[in-house]
């Protein structure tokens, strides 16, 4: 009797199939619970590897929700590529689906964040521009475009998902409160960190990452967003270090 | 067949240990005996960041074994191109000192089940297997070491016996061999064969490594033992037993200690290697 690897396959992610006839024991009976040894290892590796990817989700759930979350979440997505460092891209959509969940409705968001920073994390190192590469004449200043490294990931949401993340993984962080938040991520060396963008301040970094001078992406933001703070938003990148490189392009020369 | 040239494995016959990167600043201020490290590739396949920094910094000080997990090299289907192609990647940049993987499978249907799958030694999956390995070889450019796994069940259609398989997978592909004690002291209780047997039918003129874990115990069906491979624990001492067995016979070799899960201080971890070495002290060179 040979057992193919889909049948395999199917038994090990679905514990109501039988154990695949031609696994056996010493004594050539059927294999029964030592079958089950990989039903665990792949159960519980992934399991974990979602509670290490998603700490936030974990505390805002619990332990054992997420237990049970994770199992049928990797049943019905399993990982596509052997980099489990990168497991779980389609938790946000998954939560998002759950009806049980809800009236959680921020979860997904979370989610998304949770992942943006492993994504940060592993990204390809930057070099940032020096702090005081920006202190250059206003008009030169709104000619420039801007390079940001590749640890930088822009979220918004409807939700105030910067202070919800906040209060789960920093002691002393305020109780959050109802309301739209977009979040930063810059990795200054090696640790990423979500920063919480003033309005427009996602449009802004938007246009400047389609090419948008600093000027010209300042006025189409602030004809939408009147209040758009640009030092507060240049800051935040310049102390991440977050911006790589400055060109400055003269049209009159 | 590979090519003599590219077989180039520079592990010392010294105590390794499986590196994990909460032991990064102890192992850089007291290493010793451990006098390389294995990684897992997969781990460092991102595009840069921490652990690409500490690997890079690492490998300037230890000869490193890069250790792939994922690669399915006893899959039915063919090999990802896209992973093979991160491996290449990675064996390039590092210029390891050694490179391996596992006797097994993990992908299917395009699903990475994180698990070190097992496959039935056929005529027709030794075929297959061979193919893998010299497409991995070809590719990556140089020798890789098969790994033995741990068995916690058997296939009724197998016709040939582990030892005798992975000795004609080296015959046929020139890859070497990388020996673990444990998955062959596990294997052979939860299979009923002997341990010194199974080394005795064992190329070990083909060993580039050895590998020492630690197992966890249940019990099967009928309350006999079952021993798990969890990387979790101390290495047993009849491992240890099985261990100066080989050594006795394949005389000094790079020997690696794994410790996955509930990851140790590093004390606990370098006692481990301590006595690995204590173990290749006895040996005549």
């Amino acid at each position: 009797m040979s057992v193919s690897q889909t049948s395999f396959h199917s038994a090990l992610l679905d514990a109501s199939r039988p154990v695949p006839d031609g696994l056996q024991d010493a004594n050539a009976a059927p294999a029964g619970r030592r079958f089950s040894v990989y039903r665990n290892n792949v159960a519980v590796s992934l399991t974990e590897a979602m509670h290490q990817a998603f700490p936030v989700i974990t505390k805002l759930l619990g332990p054992q929700n997420m237990d049970g979350l994770a199992g049928i979440f990797l049943r019905q997505h399993p990982p596509s590529s052997p980099l489990m460092m990168f497991y779980g891209e389609d938790f946000p959509g998954f939560l998002a689906g759950m009806e049980q969940l809800s009236h959680l409705g921020y979860l997904a968001d979370i989610a998304r964040l949770e992942l943006a920073l492993r994504r940060a994390y592993h990204a390809a190192d930057g070099h940032p521009i020096e702090p005081d590469a920006l202190a250059i004449a206003p008009e030169d200043l709104m000619a420039a475009k801007l390079t940001l490294a590749p640890a930088v990931q822009v979220l918004r949401s409807d939700w105030p998902i910067f202070a919800i993340w906040q209060y789960n993984s920093q002691a002393d962080a305020p109780k959050p409160q109802a309301g739209a938040q977009d979040v930063l991520i810059t990795r200054p060396e090696y640790d990423p960190a979500p920063h919480l963008l003033p309005a427009g301040g996602a449009d802004w970094i938007a246009r400047i990452q389609d090419g948008q001078t600093i000027g010209a992406a300042f006025e189409a933001t602030a004809a939408e967003t009147p209040e758009f703070d640009l030092g507060t938003t240049l800051a935040l990148l310049l102390q991440g270090g977050a911006i790589t490189s400055v060109t400055i392009e003269r049209l009159d020369t | 067949m590979l090519d003599d040239a590219l077989r180039s494995n520079r592990l010392p016959a010294a105590p390794g240990v499986g590196y994990k990167p909460q032991h990064f600043s102890q192992i850089l201020e007291h290493a010793k005996p451990v006098a390389w490290l294995e990684i897992h590739a997969e781990n460092y396949m991102g595009d840069g960041g921490r652990p690409l920094a500490q690997l890079r910094h690492l490998s300037e000080q230890f000869p490193i074994s890069v250790h792939g997990v994922g690669l399915s090299i006893g899959g039915e289907t063919p090999l990802d191109t896209d992973h093979l192609a991160r491996l290449k990647h990675l064996v390039g940049w590092l210029n390891p000192a050694s490179f391996s993987e596992h006797l097994a499978w993990s992908t299917h249907d395009s699903h990475f089940l994180n698990d070190l799958l097992p496959l039935p030694y056929t005529d027709a999956t030794l075929t297959r297997v061979c193919d893998h390995i010299d497409q991995v070889q070809e590719v990556v450019g140089r020798q890789m070491l098969l790994e033995n796994p741990s068995s916690y069940l058997a296939f009724e259609e197998s016709t040939w016996s582990e030892p005798d398989f992975l000795s004609e997978i080296a015959r046929r592909t020139g890859c070497g061999l990388l020996l673990d004690v444990n998955n062959v002291f596990v294997s052979a209780t939860n299979l009923d064969f002997s341990p010194q047997g199974y080394i005795d039918a064992y190329p070990l003129e083909q060993v580039g490594e050895i590998h020492l874990g630690g197992h966890d115990e249940d019990e099967d069906d009928h309350g006999r033992p079952l021993l798990i491979d969890s990387h979790g624990r101390e290495v047993v001492d009849p491992v240890w037993a099985l261990l100066d067995y080989v050594l006795e016979q394949s005389g000094p070799k790079p020997l690696l200690v794994e410790w996955d899960t509930d990851v140790p201080d590093w004390p606990v971890l370098r006692a481990e290697a301590e006595r690995a070495q204590t173990a290749l002290d006895r040996v005549p060179a």
